[in-house]
């Protein structure tokens, strides 16, 4: 099945500022705020700071429901497996030790809590999927039988046009389930290899795989022209 | 993964490699050959680029806002996992 938000359709606020893509770099920057940010309000949040606990809440509730969208497949569901979610925060904060960001920790958490839920079966085969890349875009040498146009110089006036900051959010909550786990925790939120195996119980080679298809699906949505929605 | 045996790769079988690439999960000889196929072939290493500048643009792609209630929903549930303890 798959699942729009209504929120897709609407478009995108100003997105590429300060911290724009940056072409060379295969880590893009997260979206989110800092560890040290999160160590200060989680000690606010242990002696019992209400704002501390906003301030949380606003910084990642916005992600955490995004993810768990991905990973039960209802806004509803996934309203209530976040808001558990928080509570298993505060109840598990004493246990919290730090070994990890606070932000592997709460995405696990919200992964265990989904898994829980139990709410969907998924299919963990990907074997029979097609390749990541259309095989008619090759030739019978395997070379590609079309040239693969390179965007243009000024990609930055491409790429901050809303239509394409549209059409990609709109891309990434159309890909299926697990591409679209494992492409939000790694691309959007920045999260290692490591850590988004950890958080979905998966091994790197399925993680890799599942990334690669998301980024072909996502790359090919910029490749194409967008209309202006 | 399949294993490859010819010594230079084709274009289908470099596209294929490009997140294994980007990860650092190639073997040395692996990692060699795409580099060099991506050296010689104008198409992949655009490609390559491209799939650069999505992993990049997507990394600014922002969650929706909370809309108020829900973080009112919250900060009661707070309040009284707070007065429990």
């Amino acid at each position: 099945m798959t699942f729009v938000a209504l929120e897709a359709l609407v478009p995108f606020p100003a997105l590429v500022g300060a911290n724009g893509p940056d072409r060379r770099s295969p880590r893009p920057p997260s979206t989110l705020a800092g560890v040290e940010g999160d160590a200060e309000l989680l000690a606010g949040l242990r002696n019992g700071d209400e704002d501390a606990f906003i301030a949380l809440v606003r910084r990642y509730q916005p992600p955490l429901l995004r993810f768990a969208e991905s990973l039960v497949g209802s806004r509803a569901v996934a309203e209530e497996v976040v808001q558990d979610t928080w509570m298993g925060v505060v109840r598990g904060l004493d246990n919290f030790e730090g070994r990890s960001a606070f932000k592997t920790w709460l995405f696990r958490i919200l992964a265990n809590r989904a898994r829980t839920a139990a709410v969907r079966e998924q299919s963990h085969s990907h074997a029979e999927l097609p390749p990541a890349v259309d095989a008619d875009r090759f030739d019978s040498s395997g070379a590609w039988a079309q040239p693969v146009v390179p965007w243009p110089d000024q990609a930055d006036e491409r790429l901050d046009a809303a239509a394409y900051r549209w059409a990609l959010k709109d891309a990434l909550q159309r890909l299926p389930h697990r591409q679209r786990q494992v492409v939000l925790l790694r691309d959007v939120e920045g999260l290692t290899g490591p850590e988004v195996c950890d958080i979905l119980a998966i091994n790197g080679g399925t993680q890799r795989i599942l990334l690669h298809r998301a980024r072909a699906r996502l790359r090919d949505t910029l490749d194409r022209p967008v209309e202006r929605a | 993964m399949p294993v490859l045996r010819r010594p230079d790769l084709i274009c289908r079988e470099a596209v294929a490699l490009v997140t294994d690439y980007l990860d650092g999960s190639l073997s040395r000889r692996d990692r060699r050959r795409f580099e060099s196929h991506i050296r010689n072939c104008r198409n992949c290493s655009t490609y390559l680029a491209q799939i650069r500048q999505t992993i990049a643009l997507t990394g600014t792609v922002e969650a929706d806002d909370l809309p108020p209630k829900a973080q009112d929903e919250l900060v009661e549930l707070y309040r009284r996992w707070r007065s429990d303890r």
